[in-house]
């Protein structure tokens, strides 16, 4: 398949790289330009608020142009030459630990940066119409452009912690964009809460970086991949699952999973462009990123495995109960984000389809949940799908746009996500068939949900509430919708064509030729069979039939969806009540016995002094007394002694 | 003559100065008392001088006369000033500083 692969070609990736020359150079700017988007829109206040969402539109446009071009410079070189390293500055220097503040672009680099920089800036271009009425705009773009620039720090990072500091960063713009509209308890508990789980993925990245420090000595890229398999099994095997941690936190994986769906509480583009196309593609690149751990530590790879088959299906039948649109579009994410995690837990034989999925579900991911706030802006916020239908009457951009997302994710071809999901499918197959069958089941509940989703908004009878008067939303909103819609549909032919991204990424994070006891063709006809199977059944379901207004109760699996699969309450009673009483038993230990034994010395020196002091009576012959006596054991004492 | 019945002596002296200043109320008494027992230490210094033969006791008797004549000076002018505000001399009267 690929020129390159084959006896002589590493299963690894390649990790040296040249200096930046030329256009290369400019890579700096790709993160200062919305950084200092940030700087201006969130320093300098209201005094920008009438053009502030235009500056940050412009940094990010900035941005994705330097992309463009550094893309194109890139082309220029050969295969194994494509990466390219600069040297800012030597951030910390203490002995022997020597950490520098270098960029790197590499081909994995590349197309995450053009990724975050042309969704980003087509979702910036969206917000300015979605947000027009909030008189918050200002704010909004320096939230986004914070979380671009830290985006592109994650990706650009040359070592570890580094990393660390974007991941840091997206994690932070994450908490104040989902915490955006605070007055409302609901959106400031649920950015809270992806704070908190976040933390917890995070320190597994940073216990992670601090065993690679004891491993190798090194936290760059270079030290740590190049390393790797001359590291015992025990320590790869540690840093992968710490790692793995880390990833499960930021893209919301089985067991952290559950900010994720809380997170729709922040406004639409934020859920487009954080928890859709971006930040919680952050695992995936950290675990493609790591290959050459993953690749020599086969345990952390089955670990991968099964958390990403998990919550594929997890957040498959998530998505199958929830009436809210976003939350519904949430749990399609958490099950997307886990096929890219399984893929990249088979190692390289799924390396390049993890990414590549990643990029098609970047697009037609977008377009959903763009989608979906344009339904919102035309149904005054409403979420709840039983209160929609029959939108394809009045909305008939979004309807078709909509339309092309969701045949992407069934993977119904030509659409994008037929090349990506099938690659995905054939390579889990490639490796174990109980694997393959996980993901094939995940792809016909996937489109058993999004058929709900489709005939429950657009399709069937008007259900809509009596103020509600639906209508197309403006072209500020529908042009960059339309622009992902057209990438849903052809970006996947695009990308696979003449097998361009494998050849791409092939030199970072190497590929293997999956292979299959039996014919491709049976797979690919027999999933797209199962697909339409479920969508028809989908359709009958809820499009054919009336869907009532209020939702029924349900049998004890709806009831279990709806509930999040009970993650927050399993969350609750494992770590939450346990926590809560060893919180009260430490406060019970510190105000009685911590509090009890310093306050009992302090009464007691306290009540002793009172009684030494009445020996101050102001009888100047007792002084004297006193001073007698003392002289006179001084003397006894000296005699004493001295004899 | 014996040089240790002058430490005797000195002994007696000291011991009818500390009685004096425990027992006495009055101020002016009670400096004299303080004063007797100085000079008491004076003579043992002296007596230790001679019996040891050498100069550093004698010395050390001039310096505490000296002190002893500074401190009269303050003292007695202490003294002066609590009896021109208390008509009295009485050191139990004056108490205040205390706890």
């Amino acid at each position: 398949m690929s020129p390159f692969s084959g006896a002589l070609a590493p299963a690894a990736g390649e990790i040296s790289a040249n200096v930046a020359h030329g256009t290369f150079t400019q890579m700096w700017l790709l993160i200062a330009l919305p950084l200092a988007g940030a700087a201006i829109l969130l320093l300098l206040g209201r005094r920008t608020n009438t053009w502030g969402h235009w500056v940050g539109v412009l940094m990010s446009a900035g941005s994705f142009a330097i992309a463009v071009s550094i893309f194109l410079a890139m082309r220029q070189e050969s295969g194994g030459n494509r990466a390219f390293t600069q040297h800012l500055f030597q951030w910390i220097s203490v002995g022997s630990f020597q950490v520098p503040f270098d960029l790197r672009i590499d081909q994995l680099s590349m197309v995450f940066v053009l990724l975050i920089t042309g969704v980003g800036t087509l979702i910036h271009i969206y917000s300015v119409g979605y947000m027009s009425h909030d008189h918050e705009r200002r704010r909004f773009f320096g939230y986004l452009n914070l979380f671009v620039a830290a985006m592109l720090l994650l990706v650009l990072a040359d070592n570890y912690l580094l990393l660390y500091v974007g991941w840091e960063g997206v994690g932070l713009a994450s908490y104040l964009l989902i915490g955006f509209w605070f007055y409302k308890e609901t959106a400031a508990v649920a950015a809270k809460k992806a704070f908190v789980v976040n933390r917890v993925g995070d320190v597994g990245l940073s216990i992670a970086v601090m065993l690679m420090f004891v491993t190798f000595g090194s936290v760059t890229f270079e030290g740590v991949l190049g390393s790797a398999p001359k590291a015992s099994q025990t320590s790869l095997t540690l840093i992968g699952l710490a790692l793995l941690l880390a990833a499960c936190g930021k893209s919301a994986q089985f067991p952290l999973q559950s900010w994720l769906l809380d997170a729709m509480e922040g406004p639409t583009p934020v859920s487009a462009l954080i928890h859709a196309a971006t930040m919680v593609t952050a695992g995936v690149y950290l675990i493609a990123r790591s290959n050459a751990i993953f690749n020599a530590a086969p345990t952390a790879q089955t670990a991968v495995i099964v958390i990403g088959a998990i919550t594929l299906i997890m957040g498959a039948i998530i998505g199958c109960a929830k009436d809210d649109i976003k939350k519904a579009l949430a749990g399609s994410t958490m099950s997307q984000i886990g096929y890219m995690v399984l893929a990249a837990g088979l190692g390289p034989i799924g390396y390049v389809f993890a990414i590549f999925h990643l990029l098609t579900h970047g697009f037609f991911k977008a377009t959903m949940f763009l989608g979906a706030g344009s339904v919102m802006h035309g149904m005054n916020d409403q979420v709840n799908m039983r209160r929609f239908g029959a939108l394809r009457t009045v909305m008939v951009l979004t309807t078709i746009t909509f339309f092309a997302g969701y045949l992407a994710i069934l993977g119904i071809p030509p659409f994008a996500g037929f090349y990506s999901k099938d690659k995905i499918i054939e390579s889990a197959f490639a490796h174990s068939t109980l694997v393959g069958l996980v993901t094939l089941v995940g792809a016909a509940i996937t489109a058993f949900y999004m058929t709900r989703l489709v005939a429950m908004t657009f399709l069937g009878r008007a259900r809509w509430p009596d103020d509600a008067h639906p209508h197309e939303s403006p072209a500020m909103m529908m042009v960059p919708v339309s622009i992902l819609a057209v990438l849903s549909a052809v970006s996947g032919f695009l990308l696979i064509h003449d097998n361009w991204i494998v050849n791409w990424l092939e030199p970072v994070v190497g590929f293997e030729e999956p292979v299959l006891g039996f014919n491709v063709n049976i797979l690919q006809y027999g999933t797209l069979a199962l697909v339409l199977v479920s969508a028809a059944l989908g359709y009958v379901l809820y499009a054919r039939r009336p869907v009532p207004e209020v939702a029924p109760v349900g049998s004890f699996l709806t009831q279990a969806a709806r509930a999040d699969l009970y993650g927050d309450e399993v969350n609750e009673a494992v770590f939450m009540r346990p926590g809560q009483y060893l919180t009260r038993l430490l406060v019970w230990f510190d105000n009685r016995v911590v509090d009890g034994a310093v306050n009992g010395t302090a009464a007691l020196i306290g009540g002793l002094s009172g009684r030494a002091r009445r020996t101050q009576n102001g009888f100047a012959r007792s002084y004297a007394l006193t001073m007698l006596g003392g002289a006179a054991l001084v003397i006894a004492a000296l005699v004493l002694v001295r004899l | 003559m014996n040089p240790a019945n002058y430490l005797y002596l000195s002994a007696i002296l000291f011991s009818l100065g500390a009685v004096g200043v425990l027992v006495r109320r009055n101020a002016i008494v009670m400096f004299m008392c303080v004063e007797l027992m100085l000079n008491a230490c004076n003579l043992a210094f002296v007596s230790f001088a001679r019996i040891n033969g050498n100069l550093d006791g004698q010395v050390i008797a001039f310096f505490v006369m000296v002190v002893a004549a500074a401190e009269v000076v303050v003292g007695l002018a202490i003294i002066m000033t609590i009896f021109r505000t208390r008509r009295s001399a009485s050191v139990d009267e004056a108490n205040l500083l205390k706890y």
